[in-house]
């Protein structure tokens, strides 16, 4: 007879699709709130975005219990360098830390599929990509989660500048403005939801810029 | 929830599988294709003139929609119709065939088809397959011995029932009929009933989506209400529209002249005639 498998997991996965832009001096940062397990609905207003610094926002998508363990775990490191260095951690140092986090626990991961977003120590906006052990990389676009693989190829189409070995490589950072990014932003999660079962119900939008942080909500699909 | 491409845990017994194939595409890096299975909710319920049958439009691949508004209620016959869960193939195939055995069968008895011979072709085939074939069948019709439901599963078992539901949102779906399913509903409050399941399924079941089909079926009579209702539009559409200018980057032209090339030499010799 065929060896028996182990059929109990610690990990489920909750879900979502998470997406962030980086423009010139703006980053808008985005999440559905469905959460989900297997075909049922398990809430339709879960907000998978958490503030990490005043500069640094993070969103992800996976397993929620890990997700929310990885923001307890960063909120408590922050108290720490805020009481030692004296002021907030910039987005780089976030992306840092966050990067570090995930690779300690390299033989046990977080569940979790994040994309960091924020406003760099010059006021650009900055988006940092990382797969579930830490690897990250700064870029000027991302998108994670149940839906990514249908998100990216549009935002590919709109905002990546041409090939590198075409032309000299150009800003990471989007040349659109911080309206005609977020419109990109509700379109792209407009088309997700109608074809992944996993996305829907709301989308929460979250945009930093110079002025601070400002928050607003779409309907989605519901089915 | 895990993401397997063939869900079949391995059995005993030979292996019919194309064995040197599948290892051959394996190794070539191509995955096994998944089904394309009709995460469904699929309804039917008997009133006081004949039977209604409900379903939604979705079809899933995995955790993607490759349908939005996929039939999922089948003809059978002009008096019988059936609801279709699991693989769509097999779903189609399976109510097909048997709508063509029973169109023979009317020919060579000269009388309407009965449901029950509906469901005895459906749970012959079904049981000789042993369940391979992955057909989860709400099937409803009205004869010349009144108005019948049965649910078929895909092992060929039948149940006979005054309302059933099928499919991954047959709970969701079963839970609004067990509240306010009564005898003797007329036509409107079990349309509206039958809508009111679907739409439970629609929204609280993933595997189920997008529009309700409802199709109606008396002694005499049929109305197949495609659409009937469509509860999801699309949210949100750009004012601005999208534009595309970016071609496919070239990087690289080499051209290979598979041939030596061949002049074409003008006035050359003629043919002989």
């Amino acid at each position: 007879m065929t060896k028996q498998q182990a059929n109990w997991s610690p990990y489920d996965n909750n879900g979502g699709s998470c997406v962030a832009i980086a423009g010139a001096d703006y980053c808008v940062i985005a999440a559905d709130t469905r959460m989900s397990s297997g075909y049922n609905i398990l809430t339709r207003e879960y907000s998978k975005i958490c503030k990490l610094a005043d500069k640094a926002v993070m969103a992800s998508s996976g397993f929620q219990a890990d997700v929310n363990a990885l923001q307890k775990h960063l909120a408590a490191r922050h108290l720490t360098y805020q009481h030692q260095h004296n002021k907030q951690m910039s987005c780089p140092a976030m992306a840092q830390l966050l990067s570090n986090t995930l690779y300690y626990k390299r033989f046990f991961p977080y569940y979790a599929f994040n994309v960091l977003g924020g406003l760099d120590s010059e006021g650009k906006g900055c988006v940092f990509t990382y797969d579930a052990v830490g690897s990250y990389e700064r870029v000027g676009y991302s998108s994670q989660g149940s839906g990514s693989t249908l998100i990216m190829p549009f935002l590919d189409n709109q905002l990546k500048s041409p090939s590198p070995l075409l032309l000299p490589a150009q800003d990471a950072v989007t040349p659109l403005s911080e309206s005609e990014a977020v419109d990109l932003v509700k379109t792209v999660f407009a088309s997700a939801t109608e074809r992944d079962i996993y996305t829907g119900d709301k989308l929460e939008i979250v945009v930093l810029n110079a002025g601070g942080i400002h928050r607003e909500y779409m309907e989605l699909r519901k089915d | 929830m895990s993401q397997v491409a063939v869900e079949a845990p391995p059995k005993g017994g030979f292996s019919f599988d194309l064995c040197r194939r599948n290892g051959m595409l394996s190794k070539n890096g191509v995955p096994p294709p998944s089904y394309r299975k009709t995460g469904t909710t699929i309804v039917g319920l008997i009133f006081q003139d004949g039977v209604i049958l409900g379903a939604d439009t979705r079809a899933t691949e995995g955790p993607i929609v490759c349908d939005k508004n996929c039939e999922k209620i089948h003809y059978m016959a002009p008096n019988i119709y059936c609801c279709g869960a699991g693989t769509a193939a097999d779903t189609e195939a399976v109510t097909d065939m048997v709508s063509s055995q029973l169109q023979l069968h009317r020919y060579h008895t000269g009388r309407e088809s009965r449901v029950v011979t509906a469901l005895t072709l459906l749970k012959s085939h079904l049981f000789k397959y042993q369940g391979h074939v992955q057909a989860a069948l709400v099937l409803g019709g009205v004869d010349a011995n009144g108005p019948h439901l049965h649910t078929i599963y895909p092992h060929g078992s039948t149940d006979t029932l005054p309302f059933a539901t099928m499919g991954s949102g047959s709970l969701a779906a079963m839970s609004v009929f067990e509240s306010k399913y009564r005898e003797g509903l007329t036509k409107e409050e079990g349309i509206k009933l039958v809508c009111e399941a679907i739409c439970s399924g629609i929204f609280n079941d993933l595997g189920s989506g997008s529009n309700v089909d409802v199709c109606v079926i008396t002694k005499g009579q049929k109305e197949y209400l495609r659409n009937h209702q469509l509860p999801n539009p699309r949210t949100y559409v750009s004012s601005k529209g999208f534009s595309f200018p970016k071609k496919t980057e070239v990087l690289l032209t080499r051209i290979t002249p598979l041939k030596e090339m061949v002049e074409v030499i003008e006035g050359g010799d003629t043919m002989e005639e």
